[in-house]
């Protein structure tokens, strides 16, 4: 029987330049932070980064490893625009691929179900088709309906965070929404899944129904215990964003000094030293 | 504040954006905003018993829940609408949103992705949302706190939400589902129900005057001869904004007093 414990670390380890990732959770809502930081305080580079997007996608830009960003949206929820993202358009230093935040999962369905697209009437009319020059339509053989051809978005990895998993990479989310993050998982050739808590298979069932359970190993090859992983968004029912936190993060974006100070309190440490300094504050 | 005093500019755009769902019967209500968000709770409890709408979160309410209620309160929830079901929902028509917008043209295109050029914007927003999917599939309305001539633009710097013409230029699997239905604000309410769907003045808020409009306006506006006011108010509406629904007055954070 498969045993996938290993760390952030681990995970690292099994990256590399100019690979596309997919990050789970929605906005500041239940990121893999803590892998997140792995990957900042590594020397990856060119990276694309598909993301329903919030922090995850601000460091990846303050720390110049996203070379380009597929998303709809990016945002902080709390603090409606994400000030890192903010700063790298508005400098031009990522390229940006932006659908429709429905195309975007539609695209990662198509990458799970290996089709090359999938129809849908969302795009069209709007700045999507424009900006997006390789976006076709295609006819359907049924009703002669014009559609968009949402093209599959392939992952190379998938890194998501749950509330509780058991060694063999089965994941559990005991929040109201596990988002896209079955999804992202499917639609790549590898998965890490980080969690709050590591339990027992035995144990799945006193947390939560079989209902709970939204990711199967089959999908899972790596899964990492990373209490509080996705401080500062929130964990529910673990834990709700850390708001005071977010501010500081977000307050970090001022200039290069700000983004300086806080990357070496708060990223280039360990992460025991990151839940001493960050969480238990 | 109490039900004897007359209506603030702010519950005034409550009711006018209550309206936008009289109507639409047993759909997904879906404000973004606090205002809208008390306006689909209003409509609810008043002429749209049937209207479906959440708590903000994953959880469809079966009553609604005060604005700015502590995550604690309890709360009658009769559905749940994870992102997962959301896309089909949304897709599927049974759905009525009102959205911000950062920018809308005379059209009703609505930007809320960028100001300047998208591929290397002056000022980078929300991106997409869901916006355009939104606007071809169930019908969409607007919600604008502040009327200025930087919001209504003749053209909008980048297409998020389809506006009537670009909707007729894409075809008809496009128009098939798509609808503007008004544009609210804090001045007036707006819509499309002119021959060629050009943006028109439905209806000023008491004390605002048709000039007012036109002049924080950035094209040319149609308007009738004799533009209407806004409804009021009812004192039962007034009594569930201020007592039940926004005891908080959250609502005078979006529309100053």
């Amino acid at each position: 029987m498969a045993d996938k414990r290993m760390t952030e670390a681990d995970v690292v380890a099994e990256l590399s330049d100019g690979l596309t990732i997919g990050i789970g959770g929605w906005g500041s809502r239940r990121k893999p932070m803590s892998i997140v930081r792995a990957i900042v305080r590594s020397d990856l580079e060119d990276l694309t980064i598909v993301s329903y997007g919030g922090p995850d996608v601000g460091m990846l830009c303050a720390s110049k490893q996203a070379r380009k960003v597929v998303y709809g949206f990016v945002s902080l929820d709390s603090i409606a625009l994400e000030p890192h993202f903010r700063a790298a358009r508005q400098r031009g230093t990522i390229e940006a691929m932006e659908f429709d935040e429905g195309m975007l999962q539609w695209g990662l369905h198509a990458a799970a179900m290996r089709v090359s697209f999938l129809p849908c009437r969302a795009g069209l009319g709007s700045a999507v088709m424009e900006i997006n020059p390789q976006l076709r339509t295609v006819t359907s053989p049924y009703d002669g309906e014009e559609l968009v051809a949402m093209p599959a978005l392939p992952l190379d990895v998938a890194i998501v965070h749950a509330n509780r998993a058991d060694a063999r990479g089965n994941a559990q989310y005991l929040g109201p929404d596990w988002y896209y993050d079955n999804v992202f998982c499917m639609a790549a050739k590898k998965a890490f899944v980080s969690c709050e808590r590591i339990v027992d298979t035995d144990d799945f069932r006193r947390e939560g129904s079989e209902q709970t359970l939204k990711i199967s190993r089959m999908y899972v090859d790596g899964v990492i215990e990373a209490p509080f992983g996705a401080h500062f968004t929130h964990c529910i029912p673990d834990y709700d964003r850390d708001e005071a936190f977010q501010r500081e993060y977000a307050a970090s974006a001022a200039d290069d000094d700000a983004w300086a100070a806080f990357r070496s309190k708060y990223i280039d440490v360990s992460e025991e030293d990151y839940r001493r300094v960050a969480v238990g504050r | 504040m109490s039900a004897g005093e007359g209506p603030s500019r702010a519950e005034v755009c409550v009711v006018a954006c209550a309206e936008a769902w009289r109507g639409d019967g047993e759909l997904l209500a879906s404000p973004i905003g606090t205002i809208p968000t008390i306006a689909v709770r209003l409509a609810a409890m008043t002429f749209e018993p049937d209207l479906l709408y959440t708590d903000g979160d994953a959880q469809l309410l079966g009553a609604p829940l005060p604005v700015g209620a502590p995550p604690d309160t309890p709360k009658l929830v009769e559905g749940w609408l994870p992102f997962g079901h959301f896309f089909p929902i949304a897709w599927s028509g049974k759905r009525h949103v009102m959205m911000g917008a950062s920018q809308v043209d005379r059209f009703g295109n609505q930007n809320i992705a960028c100001i300047g050029p998208w591929e290397r914007p002056k000022a980078q927003l929300l991106g997409m949302r869901g916006a355009p999917g939104n606007t071809v599939n169930h019908p969409t309305s607007y919600w604008v706190p502040q009327h200025t001539t930087r919001v209504f633009v003749e053209r909008v710097d980048c297409v998020s939400g389809v506006g009537y013409d670009r909707a007729a230029a894409a075809g008809p699997s496009a128009t098939r589902f798509h609808e503007i239905r008004v544009v609210v604000t804090n001045l007036a309410v707006l819509d499309f129900q002119t021959p060629d769907h050009a943006m028109r003045l439905r209806s000023v808020h008491p004390d605002v005057t048709v000039n007012d409009v036109v002049a924080k306006t950035g094209f040319p506006l149609a308007s009738p001869d004799d533009v209407p006011t806004t409804r009021a108010p009812t004192v039962e509406d007034l009594r569930l904004i201020r007592d039940v629904i926004d005891p908080q007055q959250l609502r005078d954070t979006e529309v100053p007093p």
